[in-house]
């Protein structure tokens, strides 16, 4: 057995910590897994049900082929196998807002099996977490508990929306990797387009499997927290199972296997029904659907499709562009960042303009609360001011003048015209260079005794040039006629 | 293979049928029969027989992921609450259930 990666530390010893994910991600798609009722977020009380949805007699579920083909989108984006051959069953419970009865689902026979996913840490370190298998299934009504004290209200209008429940080998080993593991998750869902990763909407939830143990030892008892809905959350109900846990363990009691909720404003988890009966859903074959046949060239016309994904991109921002691992990851894992990234590095070096989008621009979105799109400075006319750069027009200095006007007072301006106009260019001329330094060595005669002896108080002198020609001086050239004027080697 | 008492109240009360006490034994004699007749099945030799999943020859149809206008579609709040005991705002409104 392989050495455990994080431990927690109790009263009585260390604990390893054991987390894995079911993640329901909804299908982006315009119709209902079985039926054509619509699955638009926001209708009117059951404006978005069918007779199919409602379960009305006689009524039979006929299969969407996008839904099957974004199952398989997702399949090849999460590295896994995907089962040419697969089957659906029924998960039967009584609730109201399931009024089949039933859940159609897909239990021994899932559309796709095993995959990997690469998991990027805090550090910058990255984890393998396994996938178990995605399965497609119909999602449940709502039910609507505070509209009388009596009464619970009940919405249909999520009953048979397509969900793909992607569920995690036990592979995370602390409350980061189970975050991690969930945000890289919705970022490969988005670039492939086949959810749309709204966790306000619903369109993304995760069941949070815990256990503890001590290292070395056989998995515990674990626990199963429900309906997750953000990242943020997952990371507090792993911190907040694993302590209680090993609390719960130090005193001398049990886990019990069981179903818990998370409660927002607590931040806590509490018991929401025992195991014994709710999970004995006496799954079977179901009798009014076929078995699923992928066609012969489905996989292969999917897999043609597919973009450029979160990693292969953050290797090839590394590799071809030489990003530092942190810097590529932060572009690659969200997709608007990383088309501005790359229509900013367009014609230009990589590492200037990454250092461009992620320190400065990033840093003035975050401040004023902007997204990526919403940015008030476009990627071409970024590229213009790193353009300038690189072509020695401004120093990295001035750059930064420059795009502070493009922020304000010159929005929408081409930044060379800023230059321009403000009169910013870079003196490059050796002659007013010259000048500048001899001026700054003739009023100084105290400081060119000193740099005789300390060669570091050269720095100094470069500073009092910059400052007496308004910092457009080229700093390289600045630096050479000082140290031949000087004698500094 | 046979089933007791025990499986045959839980397998009612799983699927909210009620049985009454009275009924149990009976019940499961029922049961028990049905599930030795087919038993015999078991003598079947199936030795390198792949399991079969469906016995229609018939692949599975799919459709197209678009609004259907008709009773397969939505748009009907209407006809959907319409046989409900008690409705209101098209929500079904059933006794409360507390988690």
């Amino acid at each position: 057995m392989s050495e455990p990666r994080k431990l927690l530390k109790g009263a009585t010893g260390d604990w390893e910590v054991v987390v894995g994910l079911e993640v329901h991600a909804q299908v982006s798609s315009v119709s209902k897994l079985f039926s054509g009722a619509s699955t638009t977020y926001g209708a009117g009380p059951n404006e978005n049900v069918s007779l199919v949805d409602a379960a009305m007699p006689g009524m039979l579920p006929v299969i969407n082929e996008f839904c099957v083909e974004q199952a398989v989108r997702t399949g090849l984006g999460l590295n896994a196998e995907i089962n040419k051959w697969s089957r659906f069953d029924r998960k039967n419970y009584f609730y109201p807002d399931l009024p089949q009865g039933y859940q159609i689902s897909q239990y021994k026979d899932p559309i796709v099996g095993e995959g990997e996913i690469e998991v990027e840490l805090d550090d910058g370190s990255t984890v393998m977490i396994g996938i178990e298998r995605l399965h497609l299934e119909q999602d449940a009504g709502k039910s609507i508990h505070d509209l009388a004290p009596d009464a619970s209200y009940v919405d249909l209008n999520r009953s048979g929306v397509a969900l793909m429940e992607i569920v995690s080998k036990p592979d995370m080993r602390s409350a980061e990797e189970g975050a991690a593991y969930f945000s890289k998750l919705r970022t490969i869902l988005r670039y492939l387009g086949t959810c749309d990763g709204n966790m306000d909407q619903g369109s993304m939830r995760a069941d949070v499997n815990v256990s503890v143990r001590r290292p070395g030892e056989a998995l515990g008892t674990r626990t199963e927290t429900k309906n997750v809905n953000s990242i943020r959350f997952v990371r507090q109900v792993i911190d907040y199972e694993a302590r209680r846990q090993i609390e719960v363990l130090e005193e001398g009691g049990t886990i019990d296997q069981e179903t818990r909720l998370f409660d927002v404003k607590t931040g806590e988890t509490r018991t929401m029904r025992s195991k014994e009966d709710a999970h004995d859903y006496r799954y079977f074959p179901d009798p009014d659907l076929l078995p699923l046949e992928l066609p012969d060239d489905l996989i292969e016309r999917v897999r043609a499709s597919l973009p450029e994904l979160p990693d292969q991109k953050k290797h090839r921002f590394m590799d071809d562009l030489g990003l530092s691992a942190y810097d590529a990851s932060v572009l690659a894992m969200d997709k608007d960042k990383a088309d501005y990234f790359e229509a900013v590095a367009e014609g230009h070096d990589g590492k200037l303009a990454a250092n461009w989008v992620t320190t400065e621009l990033f840093g003035v979105l975050n401040k004023q609360g902007l997204t990526i799109k919403e940015s008030p400075v476009s990627a071409a006319q970024l590229g213009k001011l790193v353009g300038l750069i690189e072509d020695k027009t401004i120093s990295g200095k001035i750059a930064k003048q420059v795009f502070e006007h493009m922020l304000t007072d010159d929005q929408g301006k081409d930044p060379a015209d800023i230059v321009e106009a403000r009169g910013l260019k870079q003196v490059t001329d050796t002659g007013a260079i010259e000048s500048a330094v001899d001026e700054v060595i003739a009023a100084n005669p105290d400081q060119v005794e000193r740099v005789k002896e300390k060669p570091k108080a050269l720095g100094w002198f470069v500073g009092q040039v910059m400052k007496a020609t308004g910092g457009k001086a080229n700093p390289q050239a600045v630096n050479e006629i000082l140290r031949a004027k000087l004698g500094v080697e | 293979m046979s089933i007791d008492e025990k499986t045959v109240a839980k397998v009612a009360k799983l699927a909210r049928i009620a049985l009454p006490e009275e009924r149990l034994a009976p019940m499961t004699h029922e049961l028990n029969d049905i599930l030795n007749w087919v038993e015999q099945l078991q003598e079947v030799d199936v030795e390198g027989v792949e399991a079969m999943a469906s016995c229609v020859d018939a692949v599975l149809p799919l459709r197209k992921d678009a609004l259907a206008q008709d009773e397969t579609g939505g748009g009907q709040p209407e006809a959907v609450t319409k046989n409900a005991p008690r409705t209101e705002d098209h929500f079904f409104v059933v006794p409360k259930v507390v988690e």
